[in-house]
């Protein structure tokens, strides 16, 4: 007995999951410390959630370059992991910044929304680190009902409980079908383990035309493409984003995006290595019906934050085409990229966070008529995060696009790489058009309402900062991102 | 050691963006103007410190990496900044004589609308600039290039009101285009030149250490060179490129001194002494330049004689005087080209400063008189001495140094780059017979702007007359720094031939570690029986001295002495004398040839093509997409089982075709 507990201890490490367990700490610490202070009264709880996340920061980058694995090979904490876990620390960070005049605006100032961003990032981070299907399931069902709630969290809305309840239930839906192709996959190998898997299937004589190692694939990538909003699994997505918190929209959109894309890129490449071909063939499909749904839907919207929900799938075809791609180019562009989104389209948000109104319904096109000349400094911030989400130089999104489709390049992807292309071309409308509003059309309103509220606006200038930096400078970053690739 | 070099380029930008982003707040001129000019004095003072650090410094060339610019496969491009004693000597002119027109701006713009817009355009000309010295590699430098492009067009257009002006800013822009293609084209093809000898490089230094990879004298590096070339005419003006510095003198004076005189014009020969290696390599492209150089000095001041604005006068001077320049690069007289440079920006540009406070003072006597006569004719003038005593002083010192009288700045430049045209291997008798006449028709044409400027009758209208001031310190202070410069600036570059002292020629020992290799694998240089002839050099030193006052004693014969000879001239020859008033139709010919056509085919292609055509098929395009993003967005019902539905129904289709499919 006494053997048994000596061994398990040593296969532990906590050296592994350092970085969550303490953001995990800060929340529960939060939560207890909310209790205590008076209702209404968010403002300690929003700058003790900061420090949480800097120190978290501070001890991921301080395992760079140092692979810790733990958990009996359940979890493991390489350059790999430590690049989403920063990724997703700045999107919560930007989240949260932007959130406390927010939540007092529309009247919800209750303390436990910061400790519930603060487990959504850990779950994320347990995400991008697991190595076991077990742990990546774990981590997506921590992130995933803390979501549930945030997005739900303005409960006297109808519309924020209608986000909730929906992203609910076709969140555990597509856990069904997750949960089912980790079984089909547990069935035929007879592990969880990532790598295990990976060995079984390359043991495995004519691997791809067994019917369960497909079907389990299958099943499994449709819990991630789930969470990454990609076609056809990305219904929810609108009606979700719309209605949830604005703020928690921007978090959804980029940090539970990236996790779910550095826990598909390690099954994926990892485990079902083996598969490459049919993957890539599937996601071909894929990431252009998403790339094309996102881009033309959102022409149709009148909604700006609705827009942003429809772009927001079009990015996650982006991305997508790196994993077709399925090269050292690709998979560090999706790295790239997914730190670069975060950036832009919270930032975008956090725009919108400004200047809307308590209730958010003058977040329409109209709406926003004038406002480059009635509140300079937004216009240009806003005109930055679109030129960027367009994908224009000298801003990231360009750099970013540059990555990947050079990735689908490399791999003789043209087809893709030309699609893409034309798919950035199409959302040109309906970004431009949001310019075209906030610069040639005469202002109906003056925007008195606005307040320069300072923690956002110092959200928004960390991301004006990441998106000319990244644009400009792309190159050590870059080479981050490539020191990243497992 | 010199880690510090990112400081140079980084103060203006910083004064730059603060004027640019605050300026309309601060609204006091004297902040403004004090932020932008200590920015660039404190440029000064760093470009002050590794210059003579790199002065007493046995290696001779440092770079500073900043970091990685881009990385894309073959392709390495650096945030780099090279210090070698070519670049040390330009930052030193760039933020020295910067230094100086930024204080006299504060005095000449006083008053203006959009004050703070014109200081962070200078400063961000200053940055551009700098960073075009600096840079290490070709891109940044082309950074730079097209910086002080646009700077330029956004200062020749900052009375942006007049129409004249607009013009002007969107001819400089267009021409200097074309050069620019020319600089591209000659960048790809030189990378890729080396690229296929297996060196993918655009830096500076490592092109000239492989440069002996591609065939000396080969068809590539004249290719290439003449590229490079074609950018350079853009940029400083040279035929057939010249066309739009005249008219650039539609921006304020001050930017005409710095940009248009001292500094951005003198890029294109920058670009070439910065990679002379080569260019030695390529004796096709040298004559060229030899020969397009002294044509347009020839040509320059010949247009410089019927001038009767002052500005317009010292254009066309900077014109001809760059085309010296050219005439040394061409030659393979690399020093001595960059010593003009040198002198050239002090004297050109008090020259120009000298033109401002004239036309400061001017503009004051016409508003005090309420008259709206013309400040910048010099028909209009005459007799100035009187009023503005420091103007005259520095005005004819500088006049004196172009004119290249003995021991003034211009008089050993000058003499260098002559002496190589005629003593050079690369040299030849015919360049130098056209830059001795064009010499001689620049001390023409300068002292008859200087005589009719500040000499003889005052024929301003007599309500205006006695209200000419002298201008204020911050705008005679730098006349004087710089009437200074052109006086005594030429000794650091005496002739072996008169060097009594045997103080040696310093500028040319500075800048050995840059051009000398070049020089003498290819065999550029004075022959040595040329060499030792020291009668021969100081006989042709005497001769251009002679032929200097000719010059200048025509002017004053006709400008001083017998006044009505001018009159009388133009009505003998008045064909002759229109052309050269109109400059030579050179502007219509390219109306004509270039302009109307290239509007033609764009109106065609407009009217005919694009709204035909690419509207129709773009308007087509948009009416499906629109269709489609209507149909498609019923798909997005709202209803929870919907969603649901369509989920099942991929998962359906995916796993489907890939278990049966």
């Amino acid at each position: 007995m006494e053997n048994l507990a000596q061994i398990a201890m040593e296969s532990v490490n906590f050296q592994a999951i350092m970085p969550s367990l303490v953001l995990c700490c800060f929340g529960m610490v939060l939560l207890l410390v909310s209790v205590f202070l008076e209702r209404g009264r968010t403002a300690p709880i929003c700058w003790l959630s900061i420090i949480g996340l800097v120190v978290t920061g501070i001890i991921s980058i301080n395992g760079w370059n140092d692979p810790q694995a733990g958990f009996a090979g359940g979890v493991v904490l390489d350059n790999f992991a430590t690049f989403f876990n920063l990724t997703c620390l700045i999107a919560a960070g930007l989240t949260i910044l932007m959130s406390d005049s927010y939540l007092h605006r529309e009247g919800y100032p209750v303390a436990e929304y910061y400790p519930l961003i603060l487990f959504t990032t850990a779950g994320a981070m347990w995400m991008a680190s697991g190595t076991d299907l077990m742990t990546i399931f774990l981590g997506l069902e921590v992130l995933s009902v803390s979501l549930y709630v945030l997005a739900g969290f303005f409960r006297g809305q109808l519309r924020s409980n209608e986000a909730g309840l929906k992203y609910f239930f076709l969140g555990a839906f597509s856990t069904g079908f997750m949960l089912y192709g980790v079984a089909l996959l547990y069935g035929v190998t007879g592990t969880t383990k990532v790598a295990g898997i990976a060995e079984a299937i390359r043991l495995m004589p004519d691997a791809s035309s067994n019917p369960m190692i497909i079907a389990g694939a299958i099943l499994l990538s449709i819990g991630f493409l789930f969470k990454i909003g990609a076609a056809p699994f990305h219904m929810w997505t609108p009606d979700v984003y719309q209605g949830a918190p604005t703020p928690i929209t921007a978090f959804m959109s980029a940090g539970p995006k990236a996790a779910a894309f550095a826990a598909f890129m390690r099954v994926t490449y990892i485990s079902l290595d083996s598969l490459q071909v049919d993957m890539s063939a599937m996601f071909w499909v894929l990431a252009v019906l998403t790339m094309t749904i996102g881009n033309f839907v959102a022409i149709a919207q009148k909604d700006v934050k609705r827009m942003l929900a429809f772009s927001s799938i079009s990015h996650a075809g982006y991305a997508l085409v790196g994993m077709v791609a399925w090269n050292e180019v690709g998979f560090s562009g999706i790295l790239f990229y997914m730190l670069v989104y975060t950036f832009m389209n919270i930032g975008a948000f956090a725009v919108l966070v400004l200047i809307g109104k308590q209730g958010e319904d003058n977040l329409t096109l109209d709406g926003m008529a004038g406002l480059g000349y009635k509140r300079p400094f937004l216009g240009v911030a806003m005109a930055i995060f679109l030129f960027s989400l367009m994908g224009l130089p000298p801003t990231a999104g360009f750099t970013g696009k540059f990555f990947i489709f050079a990735g689908a390049l490399k791999a003789g992807y043209v087809w893709l790489a030309i699609l893409g292309v034309l798919n950035s071309a199409v959302s040109l409308y309906y970004y431009l058009r949001v310019m075209v509003y906030m610069y040639f059309r005469d202002p109906v309103e003056d925007f008195s309402w606005v307040k320069m509220e300072m923690a956002t606006i110092v959200s928004i200038l960390i991301a004006i900062a990441g998106v000319l930096y990244l644009g400009v400078l792309p190159g050590p970053v870059m080479e981050l991102a490539k020191l990243s690739i497992f | 050691m010199y880690s510090n070099l990112w400081l140079i380029p980084f103060f203006p930008l910083v004064g730059s963006i603060i004027n640019g982003l605050f300026g309309k707040k601060i609204k006091n001129e004297k902040v403004i103007g004090g932020i932008a000019t200590i920015a660039i004095f404190l440029s000064f003072l760093v470009s002050c410190q590794n210059f003579f650090r790199l002065l007493g410094d046995t290696e001779k060339v440092h770079q500073q990496i900043l970091g990685s610019w881009m990385s894309i496969g073959i392709l390495n491009v650096e945030w780099g900044f090279l210090l070698d004693p070519l670049s040390a000597l330009m930052i030193m002119v760039v933020t020295g004589v910067g230094s100086l027109i930024h204080l006299y701006s504060i005095g000449y713009m006083h008053g203006e609308t959009g004050f703070y817009r014109f200081f962070s355009y200078l400063n961000l000309f200053c940055f551009s600039m700098l960073m075009l010295v600096l840079g290490n590699n070709a891109l940044v430098m082309f950074i730079g290039w097209e910086g002080v492009g646009l700077c330029s067009y956004l200062l020749i257009g900052y009375y942006f009101e007049k129409k004249s002006a607009g013009d002007a800013a969107k001819k400089a822009f267009v021409v200097n285009r074309i050069g620019d293609f020319g600089f591209l084209c000659g960048l790809f093809t030189l990378f890729w030149a080396l690229g296929s000898k297996g060196v993918w490089t655009l830096n500076f230094v490592e092109i000239s250490e492989n440069a002996h990879l591609l065939q000396s004298g080969g068809l590539l590096v004249t290719v290439v060179t003449l590229c490079f070339f074609l950018g350079a005419t853009g940029k400083s003006a040279q035929i057939p490129l010249y066309t739009w510095l005249p008219d650039a003198m539609e921006g304020p004076t001050p930017v005409s001194a710095l940009i248009h005189a001292a500094t951005m014009v003198t890029a294109g020969i920058y670009m070439i002494a910065r990679m002379n290696i080569l260019f030695a390599m390529s004796p096709t492209t040298m004559m060229v330049i030899a020969f397009v150089g002294a044509a347009t000095a020839l040509f320059a001041a010949s247009i410089g004689f019927a001038q009767n604005d002052i500005k317009r006068v010292l254009a066309y001077s900077t014109v001809s005087q760059l085309g010296f320049m050219f005439m040394a690069m061409g030659v393979g007289a690399f020093t001595a080209g960059i010593f003009h440079l040198m002198t050239h920006a002090f004297f050109k540009a008090c020259l120009f400063l000298g033109s401002g406070s004239v036309i400061h003072g001017m503009h004051h006597a016409y508003h005090h008189a309420h008259l709206h006569d013309d400040p910048q004719d010099m028909r209009n003038m005459g007799g100035l001495r009187k009023f503005m005593p420091i103007t005259w002083i520095t005005y004819l010192l500088s006049c004196l140094a172009i004119a290249g009288m003995p021991f003034f700045a211009g008089f050993f430049s000058k003499d260098e780059i002559l002496w190589w045209t005629f003593a050079s291997t690369r040299g030849s008798y015919l360049v130098w017979i056209i830059g001795t006449i064009a010499a001689c028709m620049t001390a023409f044409y300068m002292f008859r702007s200087l005589y009719m400027t500040f000499h003889g009758e005052q024929r301003t209208d007599v309500r205006a007359k006695d209200h000419i001031p002298e201008s204020p310190w911050v705008i005679t202070l730098p006349l004087i720094i710089l009437a200074g410069l052109a006086t005594i600036a030429g000794f650091i570059g005496i002739p072996h031939a008169i060097d009594v002292a045997h103080v040696g020629n310093g500028i040319a020992s500075f800048l050995d570690p840059v051009f000398g290799q070049a020089q003498q694998l290819h065999n550029i240089g004075i022959p040595e029986d040329l060499a030792h002839n020291v009668g021969l050099e100081i006989g042709l030193m005497c001769m251009s001295v002679v032929i200097g006052l000719i010059g200048i004693g025509g002017a004053y014969y006709m400008y001083m002495k017998k006044q009505e000879l001018p009159a009388k001239f133009t009505g003998a020859f008045p064909g002759l004398h229109k052309a050269v008033f109109n400059k030579w139709y050179i502007d219509e010919l390219y109306d004509f040839l270039f302009v109307n056509p290239c509007k033609k085919i764009g109106t065609f292609l407009w009217k005919g093509f694009d709204v035909c055509v690419v509207d129709g098929v773009v308007n087509g395009i948009g009416w499906v997409v629109k269709g489609l993003a209507s149909g498609l967005r019923y798909t997005q019902s709202g209803f929870l089982h919907n969603y649901a539905m369509i989920m099942v129904v991929g998962v359906v289709v995916i796993v489907g075709y890939y278990i049966f499919g």
